[in-house]
């Protein structure tokens, strides 16, 4: 089918402002919107920068907003975003200042990330056998879900309360957070439960659900979220 | 104005292997990870099926069977007493891992559960063994989350998105010794220099020099082809696996965990083809086993439609009517769901499938290089086929070949070749620090690098990366892939030439300094050019077949002249561009110890 991309550039060396570029395809139904963008890249405008590496879903490298919405370039399938003859606006992610065309800076979004101790801890002595540490399935599945994330920061930049003001420390952190929270070896939930019982911690969630909707691997953001503000109010882990 | 950085060690790459090896070298040494991407975006995140390792936590299993399974996948080209360490170090690299955290499934009794995979036997062949532990179908992604993690508590040093473009050598007396690399900060376009007394090399695969692949876009190989252009041989450069299960005309991997739960291949006429080419094993025979005989089927006429594909059919009532699950037991929809979730949601997004109803259609793709730096057991890179070793050069994972993949690797060893080698590197790399001093860096050490770089940028001519990458891709997916022989590998030997000729004359759209993609992109083509040469220049040399080399003019393994590992590398090195010239074979011989070649049939 012919479309046509709308895509917002911004050149740092000559650009004041982004500024909306228009180019011409002719795509396959099944195409992904990354293909499209290679199209533009390759065939008619090499300047166009993104960042992408996988391919299909699961390095997170190429989050951006098509049609006003956080997806994985990769993982959108023409057809679901336009019909023969219409538009795709594609722009960066919100809320991480743009470095150039579709790439933003993902330095602030990491440091959050650093900030919940993002890590496996346990002092406690090893099992003496020399074998792993036996954790039973169901205690495995409690903390599944936070193990799914990708960091491809969808979910933090699609929160308005994360636009408004960058300090909060943004949803795909306290996925992170809970994660270990909530793995029956780890010994740290009451210092990562203190990191985010902080002003711009997990207090900043409004439960507006954006995050939910643009999780490209189906997290149950809000709901994790959720979880450890009941973990704070109540002081339980549940 | 170049900066200039001084570390210990620099290891480039943030994938599997080279966080292992910055978790432990940077437990007595001053190290540096230099990646392209970051390190969460690497492609040991997308490894699906497991992570093999003769815990027997699910039925008895002996590191010794691990070893054997590994020797015989490889065609007996694997150097056995690497595939030892391997299978016996892989028990525990496992318990690391989840010391470190890493979420495995578990069993009831709440030990790590482990699951059957193409080419793991029991007993030397006997039966398929429960061997693949596993984190559902995304075991690489927790993998490399629970690796980079450790290396965020550990506060190792990054430098996120700089682009390796060149390693420094110092031309000592009695040999040259590596001292450090040249890299460009993406965001920037600024060049760093950093000097290092060793600098390891875990930069990952090279598959984007053929059309169809499960790999990265990010997967070029640039430091391999670096080295290559400082004069270091490459080992078996010929071998290259393709995986039998890729979506079709996408690549994109689906994985051999399906079969391992049941999943079959399917021809034309409704038959399933590999009860004819593997009796014992069938659908869970070797991926080179298994992408020949696919192969053969499509060229005999048996393909969808007489089409270029054949199905991987997951349908509850195909597994449980040829009681191909585990056990022979009866599964489920469900069952299927839960255990190979993100696998069947690629198979609904990006094949519009249902694959619980319908099968879906699989070809071959080009998915791992068993080539790649020679290296000791230890990850020492060698500077010849003979006793000669690069001082302060390391190399692990899929750029490194030790070899313990031999002819073909099998599934679920990447993952642990990657903690196992890129572990023992590390170690060996910052030991070599403690005693080693800084060998003085070249003058003016970024130059080359610089000037290559600034010939792509400025240069006016009428050629276009992208065209001639899509002409190099498709020629080695023709003629340099599942079945060779030497009237086509010599076309595409001069077309790749030709390209590398015209790669001369590319000009880019953007003059740019900051986040130049199209100034990389084109920096990665010419770096998969040297490969693609180097592939089909090996692949020609080697006048038989053994695992990922099939030769249609030389159908049979020939024990007697091809026992040997393959080093090939130019005459005259070419600095930071591409190479020119002839290229050598020489040979080293393969380390065999316990297992005595044999015939290769499952």
């Amino acid at each position: 089918m012919k479309i046509s991309l709308k895509i917002k550039r911004f050149n740092p060396e000559s650009d004041q402002k982004a500024h909306w570029e228009t180019y011409a395809l002719e795509v396959e139904p099944a195409d992904r919107l990354l293909d499209a963008l290679h199209q533009v890249k390759w065939y008619q405008d090499g300047t166009l920068a993104l960042r992408r590496s996988c391919a299909h879903g699961i390095c997170g490298s190429d989050n951006m907003r098509i049609n006003g919405h956080n997806l994985l370039a990769c993982k959108t399938l023409m057809r679901d975003v336009v019909k023969e003859g219409g538009t795709v606006t594609v722009e960066p992610m919100l809320g991480l200042p743009v470095i150039k065309d579709l790439i933003v800076d993902m330095e602030p979004f990491f440091a959050h990330y650093r900030s919940v101790m993002p890590y496996f801890i346990n002092d406690e002595p090893l099992p003496a056998d020399g074998r792993e540490r036996l954790q039973s399935p169901e205690a495995r599945e409690r903390f599944d879900q936070g193990t799914k994330c990708i960091l491809c920061a969808g979910c933090t930049t699609s929160c308005p309360s994360f636009w408004s003001n960058g300090n909060y420390v943004g949803p795909a952190a306290i996925v992170q957070a809970h994660r270990f929270i909530f793995d029956d070896r780890d010994r740290a939930a009451e210092d990562r439960l203190e990191v985010l019982n902080e002003q711009f911690g997990v207090w900043r969630c409004r439960t507006v659900f954006n995050c939910t909707e643009a999780c490209p691997r189906g997290i149950p953001v809000t709901q994790l979220i959720g979880e450890i503000k009941q973990a704070l109010t109540t002081g339980k882990l549940d | 104005m170049t900066q200039h950085h001084q570390f210990d060690a620099i290891i480039v790459g943030a994938g599997g292997a080279g966080l292992m090896a910055a978790l432990h070298a940077s437990k007595l040494a001053k190290v540096a990870v230099i990646s392209k991407l970051y390190p969460t975006r690497s492609h040991t995140g997308t490894a699906q099926g497991g992570i093999a390792a003769a815990l027997g936590n699910m039925e008895e299993d002996h590191w010794e069977w691990h070893m054997y399974d590994t020797v015989k996948g490889g065609d007996y080209l694997v150097d056995q007493d690497a595939a030892e360490i391997l299978a016996r170090d892989a028990i525990d690299a496992i318990i690391e891992l989840e010391h470190m955290g890493l979420p495995f499934d578990r069993t009831p009794e709440g030990r790590i559960e482990q699951r059957r995979f193409g080419g793991h036997t029991a007993n030397y062949g006997e039966r398929a063994v429960m061997r693949s532990c596993k984190s559902a179908d995304r075991t690489g992604h927790m993998i490399l989350q629970t690796l980079y993690q450790n290396c965020v508590k550990q506060q190792v040093t990054f430098f996120d998105e700089y682009f390796v473009v060149d390693l420094l050598f110092n031309n000592a007396v009695g040999g040259r010794v590596c001292c450090g690399v040249v890299a460009m900060h993406i965001d920037s376009g600024e060049m760093h220099v950093f000097h290092a007394k060793a600098v390891l090399l875990a930069s990952g695969g090279f598959g984007r020099m053929f059309k169809i692949t499960s790999n990265a876009h990010s997967l070029t190989g640039d430091p391999v082809a670096a080295a290559f252009r400082r004069g270091l041989p490459l080992e078996d450069m010929e071998f290259f696996q393709f995986h039998p299960t890729g979506i079709y005309r996408m690549g994109i991997l689906l994985s051999e965990a399906a079969r391992g739960e049941g999943g079959v291949f399917i021809n034309g006429l409704g038959e399933r083809f590999m009860e004819r080419y593997a009796p014992n094993l069938k659908d869970l025979a070797s991926r080179d086993v298994a992408s020949r005989s696919m192969y053969l089927e499509i060229k005999a006429g048996r393909g969808i439609n007489g089409k270029d594909y054949v199905y991987l059919d997951i349908r509850p009532e195909s597994i449980n009517k040829y009681k191909s699950a585990p056990g022979g037991r009866t599964v489920t929809a469900e069952e299927l769901e839960a255990k190979l979730p993100d696998i069947i949601e690629m198979m609904r997004v990006y094949q519009g499938v249902e694959p619980m109803k319908e099968p879906v259609p699989i070809q071959p793709t080009a998915h791992y290089a068993m080539g790649g730096l020679p290296t000791d057991n230890d990850g020492r890179v060698r500077a010849d086929a003979g006793d000669g070793l690069v001082p302060g050069l390391f190399a692990a994972g899929e750029c490194a070949c030790v070899s313990v993949h031999g002819a073909n690797r099998l599934g679920t060893n990447s993952l642990v070749d990657l903690v196992v080698f890129g572990r023992r590197g590390g170690k060996a790399m910052a030991e070599f620090c403690q005693q080693a001093s800084f060998a003085a860096l070249p003058a003016n050490p970024e130059a080359e690098a610089v000037a290559e770089l600034e010939r792509i940028r400025t240069k006016t001519g009428q050629e276009k990366a992208a065209r001639l990458r899509d002409e190099m891709q498709n020629i080695m997916m023709d003629n340099v892939s599942v079945f060779r022989d030497e009237p086509l590998m010599r076309v595409a030997l001069d077309k790749v030439r030709e390209l590398k000729r015209r790669f001369q004359q590319v000009q880019i759209d953007d003059k740019g300094k900051r986040f130049n993609t199209d100034l990389l992109e084109t920096f990665e083509l010419g770096c998969l050019l040297d490969l693609a040469e180097v592939t089909t220049v090996s692949a020609l040399n080697r006048t038989e077949s053994r695992g990922g080399h099939s030769r249609e003019d030389f159908p049979k393994r020939d024990d007697v002249n091809w026992l040997k590992h393959t080093f090939t590398s130019i005459a005259q090195p070419s600095g930071a561009g591409l190479t020119q010239g002839e290229m050598a074979v020489t040979y080293r011989p393969v380390v065999i110890t316990k297992f005595q070649p044999k015939e290769r049939t499952y």
